[in-house]
């Protein structure tokens, strides 16, 4: 028997990638967030060549100066000044870089260990499921933003501590959200099939239950990096997050608290970023989990058959009195 | 029924103990008291003299003891800062925090129902659709951000309300919305989908079909089925206002409850405050848990049996 080749799947790679395209374009909201997102990581790759200035560069005769379009704005700080004369449009386009890093290398990270605790869990079963999940139940109940804050505090805050506590606080929804999956996906006739062939339990495992979980863990992680966005700039904005001289929205609304009664750019620029961000976010993972769900695709369906059958209805109206 | 609750009890005991240990090992092996709480120019002499006042010149598993034998009945020494017991200040500051936020996600939850079963009585209609999306941006905007800008456009622009403090009911005002903003995103959500669900119910059509009034049906029939999830998701809400929001809220608007004095703790390198704080929120987290499964009961006649 030849192997099944790429050519003889259903559908071919090209036409997926396609179809997935238009349903995006269906869909305007998560396209928005999607183009969003793309402009993000561009921004933040070629942050000093977008940038006007260096986000630390100092200009001390330009204190406080307003957006261009206040009064008293000029065209060289689109977006103002702060206390030290620093460009908030430079500071603004390199803060990003923090974020999405942030961002990612804790959904990396927690990711990981939630998912690899959760297959163990729900693969190996009996007693080591228990404890993981004893464990998993204990630390959910953790009050998460005080042990980060004490943590912090003891051992000093940087990006890489941040990156590590938000980690230790974040797993667990992973953990919980593979396991029950395992659980579901086990009992299934091709996993029992692939154990009586005598695949081993890493192949069974990473081979073929692992790919069932894509879309949901795909959703979750697109979610959790969304709250992640948020918990950096919390974190920053109380002092215990990234440290100047370093770059963050966060950071930089902590600083424009100071001056927010005279210069309101300072607090609004920086919170607008953090808020597009997470939006776009948002929006892209409200998408994946329509499409990702069979429950909502059913239902879209209907919709759109309905909407047919309407259209087709209308038609047929307009046409009987002509002929 | 008693058979669920000790588990469920000793899970919280289970919670605690494992807050205590972290906190023990975060603050005493990870970190160096001494070197976090006295300034850097301490003399030797004063080093050891300060860790001998703490009992750090012990062997661990005796300070563990006494750590825990502490945390038993309550106390954690004297805060270094105020140079009172920390409990003292945490009792002292606890009824502000619980108050905001009980006021946060009450606001949030009454605000939700309605808003969730209007968009849930045509989905995919104007309303649905304008709910869905001023929650997603609720979800999206940060809510230290949010105070400010509330603080910017009503207390400096405007006048109207006051920017920081507790003295008249005119200052709540402010903390209480913004505590309950990202709440009531998700509590809209939640109340919209579980309509939607409950909407489409075979029973929905009997009640109908039997003659009972439109808000008969919705506001009662279908709203006590939909409501089981909301409770379970409150109940979260109110555990993330104590023991996450509130830090963030009361630093925006100077609220002087446990979330401002922790920041202050962390300030003044006061770690005997910090971990008495630490503490009584997880113990908050754990009573908040088990309330919540009471309530959760009482309004399930179904799990009375079980």
């Amino acid at each position: 028997m030849a192997a099944i080749t790429s050519h003889q799947r259903a559908t071919p790679p090209g036409r997926r990638v396609k179809a997935l395209i238009d349903e995006l374009w269906r869909d305007k909201a998560g396209f928005a967030g999607i183009l969003m997102i793309a402009a993000l990581i561009l921004m933040a790759s070629a942050a000093p060549l977008i940038a006007p200035y260096s986000p630390t560069t100092q200009d001390l005769r330009m204190r406080l100066a307003p957006p261009v379009w206040e009064p008293n704005g000029s065209w060289k700080h689109l977006l103002g000044t702060d206390h030290l004369g620093r460009d908030v449009l430079s500071r603004v386009i390199h803060g990003s870089r923090v974020s999405l890093t942030v961002g990612v290398a804790v959904v990396l990270l927690a990711g990981t260990f939630g998912v690899m605790l959760g297959l163990i869990a729900g693969y190996r079963g009996g007693r080591i499921d228990s404890f993981i999940m004893r464990w998993i139940d204990t630390q959910v109940a953790f009050p998460g933003l005080l042990i980060a804050l004490i943590i912090l505090a003891v051992i000093g805050p940087s990006m890489l501590t941040v990156i590590l506590v938000l980690s230790l606080n974040g797993w667990m929804v992973y953990g919980r959200l593979t396991r029950g999956a395992v659980l579901s996906v086990r009992q299934t006739a091709y996993v029992e099939a692939a154990e009586m062939v005598g695949c081993s339990a890493a192949r069974v495992v990473f081979r073929h239950i692992l790919p069932n979980l894509t879309s949901p863990l795909l959703t979750l992680a697109i979610l959790e990096f969304a709250r992640i966005v948020l918990a950096e700039a919390a974190l920053s904005f109380l002092g215990m997050g990234i440290q100047p001289p370093a770059t963050s929205w966060g950071l930089d609304v902590a600083t424009g608290k100071n001056y927010m009664f005279r210069a309101w750019w300072l607090v609004t620029f920086p919170g607008i970023a953090i808020s597009f961000t997470v939006l776009a976010i948002n929006l892209v993972a409200s998408w994946m989990r329509l499409i990702s769900d069979p429950q909502e695709r059913e239902k879209q369906f209907a919709r759109q058959m309905r909407a047919l059958r309407k259209k087709r209805a209308s038609h047929a109206l307009q046409e009987t009195p002509s002929s | 029924m008693g058979r669920y609750f000790l588990k469920r009890l000793l899970q919280g005991v289970a919670v605690i103990l494992g807050v205590t240990v972290l906190v023990f090992v975060v603050t005493r092996l990870v970190g160096d008291p001494v070197k976090v709480m006295l300034p850097l120019e301490a003399t030797a002499e004063q080093r050891a003299a300060f860790e001998k006042q703490l009992g750090l010149d012990r062997p661990i598993w005796i300070q563990f003891a006494d750590f825990a034998d502490g945390l038993s009945r309550f106390e954690f020494g004297d805060s270094l800062w105020q140079r009172r017991p920390a409990m003292e200040i945490v009792f002292e500051k606890l009824p502000l925090t619980l108050g905001l936020a009980f006021m946060g996600i009450g606001l949030a939850f009454f605000l939700a129902i309605p808003l969730g079963i209007i968009a849930a009585l045509r989905p995919g209609g104007a309303s649905d659709r304008s709910t869905v999306f001023l929650s997603l941006i609720g979800l999206s905007v940060p809510q230290f951000w949010l105070g400010l800008l509330l603080i910017v456009v009503f207390a400096v622009q405007l006048g109207w309300l006051p920017t920081s403090g507790v003295d008249t009911p005119a200052h709540y005002i402010m903390p209480t919305i913004t505590m309950a903003l990202p709440a009531l995103a998700r509590l809209v959500m939640i109340v919209r989908s579980s309509m939607i669900d409950e909407l489409n119910q075979q029973y929905v059509k009997t009640c109908f079909a039997k003659g009972l009034s439109f808000y008969r049906v919705v506001g009662v029939h279908a709203l006590r089925n939909a409501s089981l999830p909301v409770v379970t998701l409150c109940g979260w809400e109110l555990i993330r206002a104590v023991a996450g929001y509130s830090v963030v809220v009361e630093t925006v608007f100077a609220w002087p409850g446990l979330g401002l004095t922790a920041i202050q703790a962390i300030e003044r390198e006061d770690l005997i405050l910090l971990q008495a704080i630490v503490f009584t929120v997880a113990i908050l987290v754990v009573l908040i848990n088990i309330l919540m499964d009471m309530v959760y009961k009482a309004i399930d006649p179904r799990l009375k049996i079980a």
